[in-house]
C-alpha cells in the first residue's frame, strides 16, 4: 500500500489507486471533467493537474498511479497557473450561453470556471461551431458546448454496451457523437445527461423547464421495476419535474433506467383526482362519502368468500397491509398480490434474489431462465455486463427462454423446459461451466414462473441450484427476478390466498361465474377485466387505466411520488420513499383510504397514522424491521416436481418502455416506443 | 486551411461492400499478422485496402461497417479511426489525387507557386475535383520530404523539387494519361545536395580524386 504526502498530509491508499484518489483521501478536492469513478480513465481534459515533487511539469492526477513516497501539492501557484491555462483553453471554443443553457446551476464547467477561470478572454479569433446530433427522444444535444471529455463515449461503450457514441475527426474538428445519424438505443441512455459535465447533452423532455435551485429534492424509491433503484424526485410547486438517480452501491450504483427517469410525465395525464360511482352504467363524479356509501350498500350482507382483492404492481406495502387487514375483517381469504397469475410465494428463499444485486460482482457463471433481464431490469443487466467486463470476459452468461441481447457475449442455450432438463441431466456444454464454477448463479424470471407449470419449473430450477452447488455456505446463487415493485413486499406481507382462498385467476373466473360478487382492485390494471363485468368492482389507484374503466366505484389514490411508502425490491430489501408532492385533487394516500373505508363500514382498522401501520408491518414480517438491508433467507425445500410443458418461456415485458399505468400514459415513453421498439419490430419484418 | 472532411452524401454511398477475392486474400494475410484476440489492430491496413478497392479512392461507410463486422468491433470504433487519419478519403476523389505540401519548409521553397499552378492548370480550388474526375487537389501538412521541398504527392508517389514549370509538366503528362517520372524534378538524385555530392566522393566515382587520410578528416 503506497504512502504519499498530499499538501503535507500523509495518506495511505490501496495499491493501484491514482494520485487523484489519494488527494481525495486527504480531503483535497481536485477539479475534473473527464475522470469518472465508474468509467475507464481517459486523462484528456487535463483539469486535474497537480504538482508532484521531482516531476518536471504538472501531472494529470487522474491518470497517475499513486506510488510510495510521492509528494503532491494541490494548492501551489504552479497548480493554479496550470489549471488556469487548461480552463482558458477549454473556454476558447465553449459558447458563453449559460443563461439559455439547461445545465446552468449544475454545470461542472460553470462551477470550475468560477474557481479557475480568468475574468475575460484573450481569444479574439473565431469560435468553432458544431452541428447538433439527433440522439433520439431522450437526449438533447448542443454539441458546440462539448469539451470532448468523452465520458459519454466511455459510458455507452462500457456500461450501456451500445457502441453508438464516438469521437470522430481530429484536432479542432473533433466531434463527439455517432458518425452517421443514430439514436442511442439503450435503456440507460438518460444517464448520459447526468454524466455530461457541460450542457452538451441535456434532457429533452425537461428542456427549459426549471433551474436546479428552484427544485425541492425528495429522496424516494423507484417503482417502475422490481430493482428498487434509489431516486431523487425534483419537484416545484406541486409538480414533479424530473427524477434523478441517488447513489446506492448495492442496487443501482449511480445509474437509473430511462423508464425510471422519464415515465413521470405519465403522472400528469389520465389521473384519478376524485371518487367516482357508476350510476346507470356511467361513472359519475362523487364525494368520498357517496363512494363509501355505495361500497357499504354492496358489501353489507355478503359473505367473506364473495369478496376478493387483487393488488397491482406498483402498490406500496402500507396500503397492502391495510387492505389485507380489511379483508380479514370481511372474513375473506380471497386476496392475491400476483396479478400475473403466478404461484410463487412459498418459503422466502424461493422468491427473492438471494445473492443480492451486488452479489453479481462475485459470480462467475450465470444461467438466466425465462427472463429478458435487459427489458425487465436494465440496472441488473448493467451489473451483469460490469461483471463480464471486470473479468475480461471470463464471466459466462447462459440464456434459456426468448433470445435477447444482454449487450455482451453469451451462450444461448434453448427456448424452454427441455433445455432446463438437459442442463439438469448434465448433457449440455453449459452444465460443465456451471459444474466448474466457484460461485454459479441462476436468475429465474417471471416468464418461467407465471405459467401453469410454474411450480414444476421452480422445482427444476431449484434442482439445478442444488446440483451445481449454487447454494453453499454464505453463497446463495438462486435468484428470482421480479418485474413488479410491489411483489416481494406483498409476498412478505402474506397478501396471498388464505385457507381455501382464491388466487388471481380463480378470483377472475369466480367473478365471471358470479360466485365472487365484489372485487377490490388495489392499483391492479394488468388483469383480464372482461371477466369482471358481473362483479362489483372497486378500483383504488392513481391512474385511469384498465382497472378504472371496469370499476363501479373509483377511489382516487396517490402515485408513488405523492406518498410515503415502503417497497421491497426483488432482493427482499425494504426501502422507504418520501412524499415529494401532495396527491392531485381529492386523492389521498392509499393506506389512509382503506383505513377511512374501514371506518365507514364499521370495521375500523386499528391504526391512526403511518407509523402505526408500519408497526403492524413489522408484526407481520421481519423484513420491515430492518430497512435498506436484505435479510438472508433460509434455504429450504420448495417447488413441486412435475411435468413441464414444452413451450418456450416468454418474458412478460414485451415493451420495456410501457409496463404499467404510469409509463403507458407517458408521452416520453410513447416516443421511445415509437423510436426504438417499433423500429426494431419493423427491422425484424424487413 | 485544409478542406473539411465529411462523409459523402447518401446519394454517393454504395449500398454494399465486400472485398474482392484478391483483396480478401490480402486482408486475411494482414489479419493473420496479429496475435489471437488482437485482430482489431488490422483496422488501419484493412481500411487502406478498402480505399484502394473502391472506385474513387475512398472509404464508403458500408466498407467501414464491413470491416467492423470482419474484425468483430463496434462500427463506431472504425469510424473513429477512418475519420481521424486524413489519408482515408471519406468521399470520392479524382483519379489523380494531388496533395500539395504547404508546411513551412515547402512554403519557404515556393509551394505557393505549386498551388497556384495547379489551380490555374486544372481550374479547381483546394479541396475540389475537376469536372472530368481526373484531378482532386488538397493542401496537406508536412509529408516528410522537406529536403526536396517543395513537393506534392499524387496517389502513392512523391514529386519533389518542384517549380511552376515542372508542376505544369507533371500535370500535362497526367492529362495525357501517361505517368511522369517520380521523385525530384530538378535532376538531382534522391535527396543528395543540390549542387552535387560533398562527401565520400572517392567511393561514388563522381569527379574528385581520392583524398589522403588527413584531408578526409577535415572540412569536406
Amino acid at each position: 500500500m503506497p504512502k504519499l504526502t498530499v499538501d503535507g498530509i500523509e495518506v495511505e491508499v490501496e495499491a493501484g489507486a491514482t494520485v487523484l484518489q489519494a488527494c481525495e483521501e486527504a480531503g483535497k478536492e481536485i477539479p475534473r471533467f473527464c475522470y469518472h469513478e465508474r468509467l475507464s480513465i481517459a486523462g484528456n481534459c487535463r483539469m486535474c493537474l497537480v504538482e508532484m515533487e521531482r516531476a518536471p511539469k504538472p501531472v494529470a492526477s487522474c491518470a497517475m498511479p499513486a506510488a510510495d513516497g510521492m509528494v503532491i501539492k494541490t494548492d501551489s501557484p504552479l497548480v493554479h497557473k496550470a489549471r488556469n491555462g487548461v480552463m482558458e483553453f477549454l473556454l476558447i471554443n465553449h459558447p458563453l450561453d449559460c443563461p439559455i443553457c439547461d445545465q446552468g446551476g449544475e454545470c461542472d464547467l460553470q462551477d470550475q470556471a468560477m474557481a479557475y477561470g480568468c475574468g475575460s478572454s484573450r481569444y479574439a479569433e473565431k469560435k468553432r461551431a458544431v452541428k447538433d446530433k439527433e440522439l433520439g427522444p431522450i437526449v438533447k444535444t448542443v454539441m458546440t458546448r462539448c469539451i470532448h471529455c468523452t465520458r459519454c463515449v466511455r459510458f455507452s461503450e462500457e456500461v450501456a454496451g451500445v457502441g453508438t457514441m464516438g469521437a470522430v475527426y481530429r484536432g479542432e474538428d473533433t466531434e463527439v457523437g455517432p458518425y452517421i445519424e443514430a439514436s442511442i438505443n439503450s435503456e440507460l441512455s438518460g444517464n448520459l445527461i447526468d454524466l455530461c459535465p457541460v450542457g452538451a447533452l441535456t434532457s429533452k423532455p425537461y428542456a427549459f423547464t426549471a433551474r436546479p435551485w428552484e427544485l425541492k429534492k425528495t429522496d424516494s424509491v423507484d417503482v417502475m421495476d422490481a430493482v428498487g433503484s434509489n431516486i431523487r424526485i425534483d419537484a416545484r410547486t406541486g409538480e414533479v419535474l424530473r427524477v434523478l438517480p441517488r447513489t446506492n452501491e448495492d442496487i443501482n450504483e449511480e445509474w437509473i433506467s430511462d423508464k425510471t427517469r422519464y415515465a413521470i410525465d405519465g403522472l400528469k395525464r389520465q389521473r384519478l383526482d376524485r371518487p367516482y360511482v357508476r350510476v346507470n352504467g356511467k361513472l359519475q363524479p362523487a364525494s368520498w362519502d357517496e363512494a363509501f356509501a355505495a361500497i357499504k350498500a354492496k358489501v353489507s350482507g355478503l359473505k367473506g368468500k364473495q369478496i376478493a382483492a387483487i393488488a397491482g404492481d406498483t402498490v406500496d406495502c402500507e396500503s397492502m397491509t391495510a387492505l389485507k387487514d380489511l379483508m380479514d375483517k370481511f372474513g375473506s381469504p380471497n386476496l392475491d398480490c400476483r396479478q400475473d397469475g403466478s404461484n410463487i410465494g412459498g418459503p422466502r428463499s424461493s422468491y427473492i434474489f438471494n445473492s443480492t444485486i451486488s452479489g453479481i460482482d462475485e459470480a462467475d457463471v450465470c444461467l438466466v431462465v425465462g427472463a429478458n433481464v435487459r427489458a425487465e431490469a436494465p440496472i441488473i443487466n448493467s451489473r451483469l455486463r460490469k461483471r463480464w467486463r471486470t473479468t475480461a470476459g471470463d464471466f459466462k452468461l447462459g440464456i434459456i427462454g426468448e433470445k435477447w441481447d444482454p449487450t455482451f457475449k453469451n451462450d444461448y442455450l434453448g427456448a424452454g423446459p427441455d433445455t432446463l432438463s438437459e442442463i439438469l441431466e448434465g448433457k449440455n456444454e453449459f452444465a460443465k461451466l456451471l459444474k466448474a464454477a466457484e460461485k454459479p448463479m441462476i436468475i429465474v424470471g417471471m416468464g418461467a414462473l407465471n405459467r401453469e407449470d410454474g411450480d414444476a419449473v421452480l422445482a427444476a430450477t431449484r434442482a439445478i441450484a442444488e446440483k451445481f452447488g449454487m447454494v453453499s455456505g454464505e453463497w446463495n446463487g438462486f435468484n428470482v427476478l421480479h418485474t413488479a415493485a410491489s411483489r416481494v413486499g406483498g409476498l412478505d406481507l402474506g397478501f396471498v390466498p388464505g385457507e381455501g382462498g382464491l388466487a388471481t385467476n380463480d378470483i377472475l373466473d369466480g367473478a365471471a361465474k358470479g360466485d365472487v360478487k365484489v372485487v377490490y382492485l388495489l392499483g391492479a390494471d394488468e388483469v383480464d377485466t372482461s371477466k369482471l363485468e358481473k362483479a362489483f368492482v372497486i378500483y383504488q389507484g392513481a391512474m385511469g387505466d384498465a382497472g378504472a374503466q371496469a370499476a363501479d366505484v373509483i377511489l382516487p389514490g396517490a402515485a408513488y411520488t405523492e406518498k410515503n411508502g415502503t417497497y421491497v425490491n426483488t432482493e427482499g430489501r425494504a426501502q422507504q420513499g418520501w412524499r415529494a408532492i401532495f396527491p392531485v385533487g381529492d386523492a389521498r394516500e392509499d393506506w389512509a383510504i382503506v383505513r377511512a373505508l374501514s371506518g365507514a363500514l364499521d370495521m375500523t382498522l386499528p391504526y391512526k397514522n403511518i407509523d402505526e401501520v408500519r408497526a403492524r408491518m413489522v408484526e407481520i414480517s421481519p423484513t420491515f424491521a430492518s430497512l435498506n438491508v436484505p435479510s438472508k433467507a433460509e434455504w429450504t425445500d420448495f417447488g413441486k416436481a412435475g411435468d413441464m410443458k414444452p413451450e418456450g418461456f416468454v418474458s412478460p415485458v414485451r415493451n420495456f418502455y410501457m409496463t404499467d399505468p404510469i409509463s403507458r400514459a407517458s408521452v416520453t415513453m410513447a416516443k421511445c416506443t415509437e423510436a426504438f421498439v417499433k423500429e426494431a419490430a419493423a427491422e425484424k419484418v424487413a | 486551411m485544409s478542406h473539411v472532411r465529411r462523409p459523402a452524401p447518401k446519394e454517393l454511398q454504395p449500398v454494399s461492400f465486400a472485398f474482392t477475392p484478391e483483396y480478401m486474400e490480402k486482408a486475411k494475410k494482414i489479419i493473420a499478422k496479429y496475435p489471437e484476440g488482437r485482430q482489431q489492430s488490422a483496422v488501419m491496413p484493412l481500411l487502406d485496402l478498402a480505399q484502394r478497392q473502391t472506385e474513387g479512392n475512398w472509404v464508403p461507410t458500408v466498407a467501414m461497417d464491413y470491416i467492423a463486422d470482419m474484425l468483430d468491433m463496434p462500427a463506431i470504433r472504425v469510424y473513429e479511426v477512418a475519420t481521424f487519419y486524413t489519408m482515408y478519403n471519406l468521399a470520392p476523389v479524382g483519379k489523380n489525387f494531388i496533395q500539395v505540401c504547404t508546411t513551412t519548409p515547402c512554403w519557404l521553397r515556393g509551394s505557393a507557386d505549386v498551388v497556384e499552378t495547379c489551380k490555374k492548370e486544372l481550374g479547381i480550388g483546394i479541396g475540389e475535383t475537376t469536372e472530368d474526375g481526373l484531378f482532386t487537389m488538397i493542401e496537406v501538412e508536412c509529408l516528410g520530404a522537406c529536403v526536396n521541398a517543395p513537393m506534392m504527392q499524387i496517389n502513392d508517389d512523391f514529386y519533389e523539387d518542384l517549380t511552376a514549370d515542372t508542376t505544369k509538366a507533371i500535370l500535362d503528362t497526367l492529362k495525357k494519361g501517361e505517368k511522369p517520372n517520380v521523385g525530384p524534378q530538378s535532376g538531382r538524385k534522391g535527396c543528395e545536395p543540390i549542387d552535387g555530392p560533398k562527401v565520400l566522393k572517392a567511393f561514388c566515382g563522381c569527379g574528385a580524386a581520392p583524398q589522403d587520410a588527413d584531408a578526409s578528416k577535415g572540412d569536406a
